[in-house]
């Protein structure tokens, strides 16, 4: 078989979607491991890294374009143009969700420890094996594993409302904790923000692979 | 019921099979495209729908193709009378060395569809009209036909397919030998035309095929490989062989 001209594009596309899933992946547990660690340092380096994983967003989108007006894609190379150019941008929003985790890191370094919880490590847990997971998924081309992991996004809805349970009892109970619970109620939102959005690129993991929208309970 | 429905055909060059057992259902006021690869029997297939390729010698078609339920291959079919109601437009276009309005007007004439000369103008402006050249030709009907570009003489052709009222229009490549600007128009016209009419389209332009058509069938080897909705065939087909073909794997 030969090669054709898009097979080489649409490699070079397959690359930059999953530099920029490891970007983000690696943004979402040095968020969560410089919450736990109290690390700034790390935390700074997140916020820094943010920038980068936004030219990598730009950079996608302008070779998905490309692609689509130059080599005109049908089938499974439209699909795949597709998925990447919505993969793409939810990638660059659980990045920022990183970022925002960072920024509460950043203050809640500044005040003295609270008590931690164990289902904030869950949620952090659930969410980055989540996310790697979505993106072997998109990689393998797996429908079935795909959606498998979005049913886990209901463990980390679980764990937030035991979370957020916590965290105003916590401020109830010790009033000088509210700026720390106040930070770590946002983390918590991050983080279940993240199994929503991991969740979207599953439902595009199962378009590429059968063509079918599955989001909003469509199953066309 | 579908507006022509193919059942079983299989076509012979002499002794050479080009088609093999096509079955197909073709609904009304829908346009149909057909991709393949040249020499698939795309072509070969349109031209049994009005039987045009009796006009090849030794070839031969066995099966059914009915339209409106009537089989068109049944000894006492009327062709001439085939070929008013299944027009057809070809690749090349190729208007007669006569003005404007007699390339349009003659087929009215032989068939003695008009009743008097006004109801012959009236025809030949609606014909033009149907395929958008109208405005264009309004004021030089009876200059010579070859004076059009080559976009005008190609919708001129369509106007002299029009003007005898068919039912189906086939059309053989219409605007492979076109401009982008003249293909446009050609393909504006195709979809505002099958209001009226049942149209079948061979392209080997697969975008045009996907611009234009309701139904898309491929054929490859003298066989129907596959035949679906168009936004289907184009985004997720069920054979592989389409998806290598529409995706450029192979030519």
């Amino acid at each position: 078989m030969e090669t054709r001209i898009i097979d080489q594009q649409l490699g070079v596309l397959r690359d930059k979607i999953l530099l920029l899933g490891g970007a983000t992946e690696a943004a979402v547990t040095r968020a969560m491991d410089s919450l736990i660690n109290r690390d700034s340092e790390l935390a700074k380096r997140v916020l820094d890294e943010d920038t980068i994983i936004n030219q990598m967003e730009l950079d996608i989108d302008r070779m998905s374009i490309e692609i689509l007006a130059l080599q005109q894609p049908a089938a499974h190379d439209l699909r795949f143009v597709i998925s990447v150019a919505k993969i793409t941008p939810v990638l660059e929003r659980i990045a920022d969700h990183a970022s925002n985790i960072a920024e509460s890191v950043l203050v809640l370094n500044s005040q003295p420890e609270v008590r931690q919880f164990v289902e904030f490590r869950l949620m952090s847990t659930t969410a980055s094996e989540m996310l790697q997971a979505a993106l072997d998924a998109f990689t393998a081309e797996d429908s079935q594993v795909s959606r498998e992991v979005i049913k886990r996004d209901k463990e980390i809805d679980e764990n937030y409302k035991k979370v957020f349970n916590q965290l105003i009892e916590m401020m109830i109970d010790d009033p000088s904790t509210t700026t720390s619970a106040a930070h770590l109620l946002f983390v918590a939102k991050h983080l279940e923000r993240i199994g929503d959005y991991v969740k979207d690129i599953c439902e595009l993991n199962v378009y590429l692979r059968e063509a079918v929208f599955i989001k909003h309970g469509s199953r066309t | 019921m579908s507006k022509i429905s193919v059942t079983d055909l299989n076509f012979y060059y002499g002794k050479a099979q080009a088609l093999y057992n096509i079955s197909i259902e073709i609904p009304e006021r829908e346009v149909v495209a057909f991709i393949g690869p040249s020499g698939c029997g795309k072509s070969t297939f349109l031209r049994t729908l009005n039987r045009m390729n009796d006009t090849i010698p030794l070839t031969r078609a066995e099966g059914k193709v009915l339209i409106d339920g009537e089989d068109i291959y049944r000894p006492n079919t009327d062709v001439v009378k085939l070929r008013r109601r299944v027009g057809m437009v070809f690749q090349k276009s190729n208007p007669f060395p006569k003005s404007i309005f007699e390339n349009v007007a003659y087929g009215i004439r032989i068939n003695r569809i008009h009743s008097d000369k006004a109801d012959l103008n009236g025809r030949v402006e609606k014909a033009l009209r149907d395929a958008a050249l109208w405005e264009e030709v309004k004021d030089r009907l009876q200059s010579s036909a070859f004076g059009l570009s080559g976009g005008q003489q190609q919708r001129l052709c369509i106007a002299r397919a029009l003007a005898v009222q068919p039912e189906v229009v086939l059309m053989d490549e219409p605007a492979s030998a076109l401009d982008p600007s003249a293909t446009q128009k050609i393909e504006e016209l195709v979809v505002q035309l099958k209001q009226q009419y049942t149209i079948v389209i061979v392209t080997h332009n697969m975008q045009q095929a996907a611009r234009v058509s309701d139904r898309t069938a491929f054929f490859m080897l003298g066989k129907l490989i596959e035949y679906n909705p168009t936004q289907k065939m184009f985004t997720n087909p069920d054979e592989q062989l389409t998806e290598d073909y529409i995706t450029g794997r192979f030519g």
